[in-house]
């Protein structure tokens, strides 16, 4: 293997480490918002700096990678992507941290298994951290046949966030003393609802990377996707 | 306009190039890429028929300089050579001064008087940005100058008969950083008078100064784009194979 080569491999690797650290901060804040968690919730926050530091030295790897090495076509669009993928994958971080501190700050907590049911959060989880598996299968194996697959789960996710305002809608008016904690739900709702849209920009890079085409800002109605010329 | 038309060249039994046809348009930069051996500057060559004197050689298809093929019977390559300049890898100044080594062409070809010829002189050497720095000294030897003067110096020669169209045979090779980014900045100024055919085994710098680049292998060209796609997209997987480091 030529020394450029290895350099790639080893960005490659990095990213896989910070991919698998960030899948695991998302299933970590799973299961302590479904448990109410609190230890878990602080394990999610003080690792949050890991996933920080890996953005950085992406960050560094990648800028020297283009200084000395000069890519060009697929490594050029492979770097490009590694770098938006690690900073998109830090973002999907700072969200999994954010509901951690949800749980840690109450509110949350107060919720009713049956609104939590109702509001199908622990789905948008599920359905969240199938996306960023499949993603990171995707750029493993090179393969953006799934990626159609991967954009309409962001699509189920949306689903079920605009479906939750109505519940939460529903509730509240029944409820008015119970605002606190619905808005405090809302918030962890928008936050998982971002981390759909983020792991669809993935998605879109890996496609980038892969295949040359650009998916961003056409609305993802999947014919209309622009060649790179 | 430059233009191959299914271009087969022969060394002796050895094909060289390979049905090459392509098109390069005024007033833009083409690069040629591509492995040692490739036929690139065998390709680049016959556009001012510098393979002419080399034994052996069989050249069949047409190359046509603003529509004329100029390997028609009529063409004389002395007039040739005033429409299609060219510069080398390594410059070659004469053993004259700055001034004499431009004004050589128009000399020789009975090109105007002296009031012409200095102004020529002095054009070229603007136009090749050397002016400023050989203004006071243009009776001294072109020996003194630097390796990146001398090959300014060269483009100049070349640009005082008013060509068309100049063929560079990886002109900034032997030079330093500075002088190949001036030599590369000139490229790019001239390409608004000239028609600019450029030979380079550094591929960046075919991304930096080129507005098309066509890649050849084993005599074949193998694909030839936008310099932009190629660099970003290229077609073909020889062509990544190659520009990423991966041939071989």
């Amino acid at each position: 293997m030529k020394h450029t080569e290895r350099e790639m491999q080893s960005l490659r690797e990095e990213v896989r480490q910070m991919w698998k650290q960030v899948l695991s901060q998302l299933e970590k804040a799973k299961q302590s918002f479904l448990n109410n968690d609190v230890e878990l919730a602080l394990e999610i926050i003080s690792r949050e700096k890991r996933v920080d530091a890996f953005e950085l030295k992406i960050d560094s790897d990648c800028e020297n990678y283009i200084a000395l090495y000069s890519p060009v076509a697929v490594d050029l669009r492979l770097v490009l992507s590694l770098i938006k993928i690690s900073s998109t994958l830090e973002r999907i971080g700072d969200f999994a941290a954010g509901i951690a501190r949800h749980v840690i700050d109450d509110g949350c907590n107060k919720a009713e298994t049956v609104l939590i049911e109702e509001l199908q959060i622990e789905k948008m989880f599920d359905t969240l951290t199938g996306m960023l598996s499949d993603g990171f299968v995707a750029l493993e194996s090179e393969n953006t046949r799934i990626s159609g697959k991967i954009l309409a789960k962001d699509a189920e996710v949306d689903e079920i966030y605009n479906n939750a305002i109505d519940v939460l809608t529903n509730c509240l008016t029944a409820n008015p003393a119970s605002i606190r904690y619905g808005l405090k739900l809302l918030l962890v709702i928008r936050k998982l609802e971002r981390i759909g849209d983020h792991c669809s920009n993935i998605i879109e890079e890996i496609v980038f990377y892969v295949d040359a085409k650009v998916l961003k800002h056409n609305g993802r109605k999947g014919d209309e996707n622009r060649i790179v010329d | 306009m430059i233009e191959a038309k299914n271009i087969d060249f022969y060394y002796g039994s050895f094909h060289a190039l390979k049905n090459i046809s392509m098109t390069m348009e005024a007033h833009t930069v083409t690069a040629f890429i591509g492995p040692s051996g490739c036929g690139k500057s065998t390709f680049l060559r016959l556009f001012n028929r510098m393979n002419d004197l080399i034994d052996g050689i069989r050249l069949t298809g047409e190359c046509l300089v603003q529509g004329a093929n100029i390997y028609g019977k009529s063409v004389q390559v002395d007039e040739l050579r005033k429409t299609v300049g060219m510069v080398f890898q390594k410059p070659n100044p004469f053993p004259k001064s700055i001034f004499e080594n431009v004004a050589y062409g128009l000399r020789v070809n009975n090109l105007g008087d002296k009031k012409f010829i200095a102004q020529q002189v002095e054009e070229s050497l603007i136009a090749a940005a050397l002016w400023d720095e050989v203004k006071d000294k243009l009776k001294k030897s072109a020996f003194e100058l630097s390796g990146g003067q001398q090959q300014r110096l060269c483009i100049a020669r070349a640009l005082a008969v008013s060509p068309a169209v100049l063929l560079m045979d990886e002109p900034a090779s032997a030079l330093d950083p500075i002088s190949t980014s001036k030599i590369e900045e000139l490229i790019h100024q001239l390409k608004k008078d000239y028609t600019i055919v450029i030979v380079t085994h550094n591929m960046q710098q075919a991304a930096r100064v080129s507005d098309k680049t066509g890649f050849f292998m084993l005599g074949e060209l193998v694909e030839f784009s936008e310099t932009k796609k190629m660099f970003l997209n290229p077609e073909k997987k020889q062509t990544q194979n190659y520009i990423t480091g991966r041939f071989g």
